[in-house]
């Protein structure tokens, strides 16, 4: 028996997380449908990205693209690329607080 | 031949690969020249892998590939007489990069009896110029930077402009047969041919950005390459690999790669403003993109990338395996960088501000750092130990004197001295210098090649 979904990363098609130039840092969760996508909607706020990632909110970018499924965060690298404290030169890994986010129990009742 | 007046009614691109040196089957360049390409576009650069290629002027691509994917496409442009453009030469378009390239094409248009006019476009900067520009308030600084100033690029060991299209434009005017771009935007790569052949900037631009990194926009982003075919009323854009698919939401994803906003993307010239594209189906494998707009900005504005030296580097690396050590893992992290910042001081009498260390714990908490939410006790530890300090000499120093510590540090509770696992003997290797980015500026200009050099030779057999 599997378990049921917990995770954002449980749910999704796709988290995953990239540079955007050397400066910047985007995330994207890729949700497999409308259902799915309004969970991630619902969960990914300027809070959540703001407190998962140590960013201040104002510098957060969040663009919800229903017609794609798809949730996308941009934000200034906290950490210059390349830097002596830069240990994920591409930012390939940083998806993984976003995508181990536990979707509260209660978001699975919402109805279409 | 038809005599052409006018705009033709639509200019095919053929994108191989999302780099050069990537390498491509043969059989994605015939399907592409049979498709009708006009042109074949192919990215040379990125500053994804990090400044260190743009700060020591080295290519990220092997010779021996990027020679490889040339000759194959120097035999298709030459028999298909169109032309060839390579942006970013070298991966981050230095003027030596550029030149690379083209000998590697030199060579090839002799061995394999090509005639061919060659441009070569240079966009490395020197500082003193671009201060000129600056005390003259043309400079300005993107979001997240902070104003520049002329001691910062002072320091850059390498400066390159990003060309727009009209400098490829411009050799392509003059004649040219394969065009050698230094630093380019991705986009105007392909934009170049179509944009001169009076394709609409809107739907140009938005095909030139959806094809850059070649298959990543369809439904196998490791496949080959696509073929994207502009009007004056879209574009229709295709995959190269028979077995993957271009699907409405496959192209409208790229959108998202690596970009900060996914409707909106600036070209020295205007903004690429992509939220009213509408993507549909012409069948399983092939998309059409309209209502894609180019609005042109009230200035012109050049980006600057720069890369210097932060601090020359050691690394050295341990792996610990005993769990005592590894239950208080974090514990004797922190005790190595008390005892290591002592031992500086005391033994090599430096400040604490003019060196830096970053102790890595590979297996518990390394990739993340602060962000790891409680990581649990790992079964074993890679201990990377990065040291940076003004000279090699310096960092070497700190890391030998690091060295004991690495093989032997204690948990302050401990009362005997363990011994840790060296994966090599010396466990430290000094990487000499390291870079990073520090330009992320705009400059005005007037010309939008006035930044740029060009240089036209024949190459090939009878120019030997």
């Amino acid at each position: 028996m599997t378990d049921a979904p917990r995770t954002l990363g449980d749910l999704a098609l796709e988290v995953r997380s990239k540079n955007a130039g050397p400066f910047w840092m985007t995330l994207e969760a890729f949700m497999p449908d409308e259902q799915a996508y309004r969970i991630a909607d619902a969960l990914i706020t300027t809070e959540l990205i703001s407190e998962l990632y140590h960013v201040p909110p104002a510098s957060l970018q969040i663009y919800r693209i229903p017609d794609l499924h798809v949730i996308k965060v941009s934000f200034p690298r906290p950490v210059v690329q390349g830097s002596l404290h830069d240990r994920d030169m591409h930012a390939g890994q940083h998806h993984v607080p976003l995508a181990s986010t536990v979707v509260p129990s209660g978001f699975f009742g919402c109805r279409n | 031949m038809p005599h052409r007046s006018g705009p033709p009614d639509s200019v095919g691109i053929l994108v191989p690969s999302g780099m050069l040196g990537a390498g491509f089957s043969p059989e994605t360049i015939i399907r592409g020249i049979s498709l009708g390409a006009d042109v074949i576009a192919v990215d040379g650069g990125s500053t994804d892998s990090g400044p260190y290629y743009l700060g020591a002027d080295v290519a990220k691509t092997a010779e021996g590939a990027v020679r490889r994917d040339l000759r194959l496409l120097l035999a298709a442009a030459s028999r298909a007489r169109i032309p060839l453009v390579v942006g970013s030469c070298g991966t981050s378009g230095t003027d030596s990069g550029v030149n690379w390239v083209a000998e590697i094409v030199n060579t090839i248009c002799v061995e394999d009896r090509f005639d061919l006019k060659v441009a070569k476009i240079f966009s490395e900067q020197h500082a003193g110029q671009l201060i000129a520009q600056l005390e003259r308030g043309r400079i300005h600084a993107l979001p997240p930077s902070e104003p520049l100033d002329a001691a910062t690029l002072r320091r850059c060991a390498h400066i390159v402009a990003m060309m727009g299209h009209e400098p490829i434009e411009q050799a392509l005017r003059a004649g040219a047969d394969v065009v050698l771009a230094g630093r380019a935007t991705d986009t105007a790569v392909s934009a170049a041919f179509p944009l001169m052949r009076g394709m609409p900037p809107g739907p140009t631009w938005h095909a030139a950005k959806i094809i850059e990194c070649g298959g990543q926009c369809t439904t196998h982003p490791g496949s080959g390459g696509v073929f994207a075919r502009i009007d004056q009323a879209g574009f229709t854009v295709e995959p190269l690999d028979p077995d993957a698919a271009c699907t409405p939401a496959s192209v409208a994803a790229h959108m998202l790669y690596e970009t900060v906003n996914p409707y909106t993307m600036r070209e020295p010239g205007g903004t690429i403003e992509v939220a009213g594209a509408r993507y549909t189906a012409i069948d399983e494998r092939t998309v059409r993109v309209e209502g894609s707009r180019f609005e042109p900005a009230g200035q012109y504005t050049v980006k600057l990338e720069g890369a210097a030296v932060t601090g020359y580097e050691t690394v050295s690396f341990a792996g610990i395996r005993d769990p005592q050590i590894l239950r208080s893992i974090d514990v004797w992290a922190e005790f190595f960088d008390k005892t290591l910042t002592e031992r500086v001081a005391s033994v090599l009498e430096l400040t604490a501000d003019s060196w830096g260390a970053d102790l890595r714990l590979y297996g518990y908490n390394a990739i993340l750092g602060d962000l790891e939410q409680a990581p649990a006790t790992p079964n074993e530890v890679g201990v990377m130990l990065l040291v940076s300090a003004e000279n090699q000499q310096t960092a070497t120093a700190i890391s030998k004197l690091a060295n004991p510590l690495l093989l032997h540090l204690p948990l302050p509770t401990m009362n005997y001295l363990p011994s840790f696992a060296f994966a090599t003997s010396p466990a430290h290797i000094d990487r000499g210098p390291a870079y990073e980015f520090v330009l992320n500026h705009v400059v005005d200009v007037d010309s939008p090649t006035r930044m740029f050099r060009l240089e036209m030779e024949m190459k090939g057999p009878s120019h030997d």
